[in-house]
């Protein structure tokens, strides 16, 4: 669709008042959409940053007004008509209308999906008892922050990103922590096997134990509120709530109910379009085309959610398509500072720079001489330099690479 | 409460008012200004903040820490002026302060 063919009177409906869903509003209006927009969202909060959920809000030290990405008074300047609390039921693709769980029917001519992803249950006895908790929104970090407190002992099932940022915040709160996890080392979807050892042992140092190689069979409880997880060798780790963070699911049902093409998750082109031309969708529900790495893949980021708002904004709008970004992320854990660049596809190699000892330390992941991912923790420069490098698909120096002694300019000179 | 203005790599100025102790970032982000975009939310990840901070301002805005020193050696078309947005911290102090923004963000 072209900008001359946007009228007042156009209609954008963004399903899903996430990141991805609160920032293309934003983009729209930065590039001078003229229509109407009308965002809706299942939460009864406007877009807000998820990220802290895990962190500083878990720890307190950020309140609602800091976590929203927008004043409430942006979406009357602005013109984006919020509808919260409720979220959509069925499209109709013929009739160009999305019917909401109100009852009501929304006509658009350009529909968004920013319905982002859930997070995985298990569906093992004990996972309705109260305790039993998980980490996607603002309501999940609140009852987490009143389950953890001094004393309080916290078990965090799945070694992932979000269980071990909940393990620091709850051991920052002087709450237990143990972390259990199915495979034999933590991160281990996620992460290099050097880089899980440090954050294992890092974590340790503060106090939070490991259960390792460990299936969870079961919640116990008592009088209908946990007291413990049942491991599948018989043992129960006694705790006062659990965390359950093993991963998420794209919200895709209404995208394929309306038959649109899924690959577990929306498939999007590089304008994130849909197999409808007249439907966008962006975020954690789709799986998109990485341009660095001839794929497709699904992220769930908040980088990855702005990107491809400005690619549908972009679109929508006739501006030329933004540059492709490298898809990276952030974790922040007690003083460790993580930021990834790339993703380890076909990496044959690994190059460590730095000093794991004083924890300012990366990791390079390379395919022949080419770096494809780097993960650098409190290592900016390796991180700024490694994304700059994944970015241009510029050959590296190998030698000076690995010597700390040349620095991280030098190399990347 | 300080005024800023914004001016966008093509010239456009947008010049908002800012609440003291939010930072020049979000002072951008909450105002729906173009050319700052933010994604990490002010945890000096990601540098796609960056801005140059006008020769007058300079003194007063001072000079940025080590961690984001490191992040700015590696963006993109920095200059001396150069700094994080989400590292400068808004104050009465800083009523009339300009910034430019770059060609882009990465």
């Amino acid at each position: 669709m072209a900008e001359q063919s946007l009228s007042p009177e156009t209609r954008i409906v963004v399903l899903g008042a996430g990141h991805a869903g609160g920032s293309i509003a934003g983009f729209l209006r930065q590039f001078g959409y003229p229509g109407i927009i009308t965002l809706v969202g299942d939460e009864p909060i406007a877009p807000y940053h998820r990220p802290p959920l895990s962190k500083a809000w878990l720890k307190g030290e950020a309140d609602a007004a800091s976590l929203a990405l927008r004043p409430a008074s942006f979406y009357e300047e602005q013109k984006v008509e919020l509808l919260l609390s409720r979220s959509a039921t069925a499209i109709d693709r013929t009739a160009k209308t999305v019917t909401l769980s109100d009852g009501t029917t929304l006509p658009y001519d350009i529909l968004v999906i920013a319905t982002g992803a859930r997070a995985r249950r298990l569906p093992i006895p004990g996972a309705d008892l109260a305790g039993v908790l998980e980490l996607r929104n603002a309501e999940d970090a609140e009852k987490l922050k009143q389950a953890i407190g001094p004393g309080k002992r916290l078990a965090v099932v799945g070694g992932g990103y979000v269980g071990l940022e909940v393990a620091a915040s709850a051991r920052a709160l002087g709450a237990e922590a143990v972390v259990i996890e199915r495979e034999a080392r933590v991160l281990a979807r996620v992460a290099c096997a050097e880089l899980s050892n440090f954050f294992q042992t890092y974590h340790g140092g503060k106090g939070v134990s490991f259960e390792l190689n460990a299936g969870v069979e079961g919640f116990v409880g008592t009088d209908g509120h946990i007291a413990g997880v049942r491991l599948s060798d018989g043992r129960v780790i006694a705790c006062d709530a659990a965390v359950v963070g093993i991963g998420a699911i794209p919200n895709d049902e209404i995208a394929g109910a309306a038959g649109l093409a899924l690959d577990a998750g929306i498939l999007v082109d590089a304008d994130a379009r849909t197999s409808d031309p007249s439907i966008f969708a962006i975020g954690d529900v789709t799986r998109r085309p990485l341009s660095h790495y001839q794929r497709l893949h699904r992220l769930e980021s908040v980088p990855n959610a702005l990107e491809q708002a400005k690619q549908a904004a972009s679109a929508i709008m006739g501006r030329p398509r933004p540059a492709p970004e490298v898809p990276w992320f952030w974790s922040d854990q007690y003083d460790l500072k993580l930021q990834i660049a790339g993703i380890p596809f076909d990496a044959d190699r690994i190059i460590v720079r730095g000093d794991r000892d004083a924890a300012k330390f990366a990791v390079f992941h390379l395919k022949g001489d080419r770096i494809v991912a780097v993960e650098a923790v409190n290592a900016p420069p390796e991180f700024m330099a490694g994304k700059m490098f994944i970015g241009n698909a510029k050959p590296i120096d190998i030698d000076k690479l690995g010597n700390d002694s040349v620095s991280m300019k030098e190399v990347a000179a | 409460m300080a005024k800023i203005t914004y001016i966008e790599h093509n010239g456009t100025p947008h010049e908002v008012d800012v609440k003291a102790g939010l930072s020049v970032m979000e002072g951008a982000v909450k105002n729906n200004i173009p050319g700052i975009d933010g994604d990490c939310g002010g945890a000096c990840a990601c540098a796609t903040c960056h801005v140059y901070v006008d020769d007058a301002w300079r003194d007063k805005v001072g000079t940025p820490e080590d961690l984001e020193k490191s992040m700015l050696e590696f963006a993109e078309n920095v200059e001396e002026s150069s700094r994080l947005s989400c590292q400068i911290v808004v104050s009465d102090a800083l009523d009339g302060l300009v910034v430019r923004m770059p060609e882009s963000q990465h």
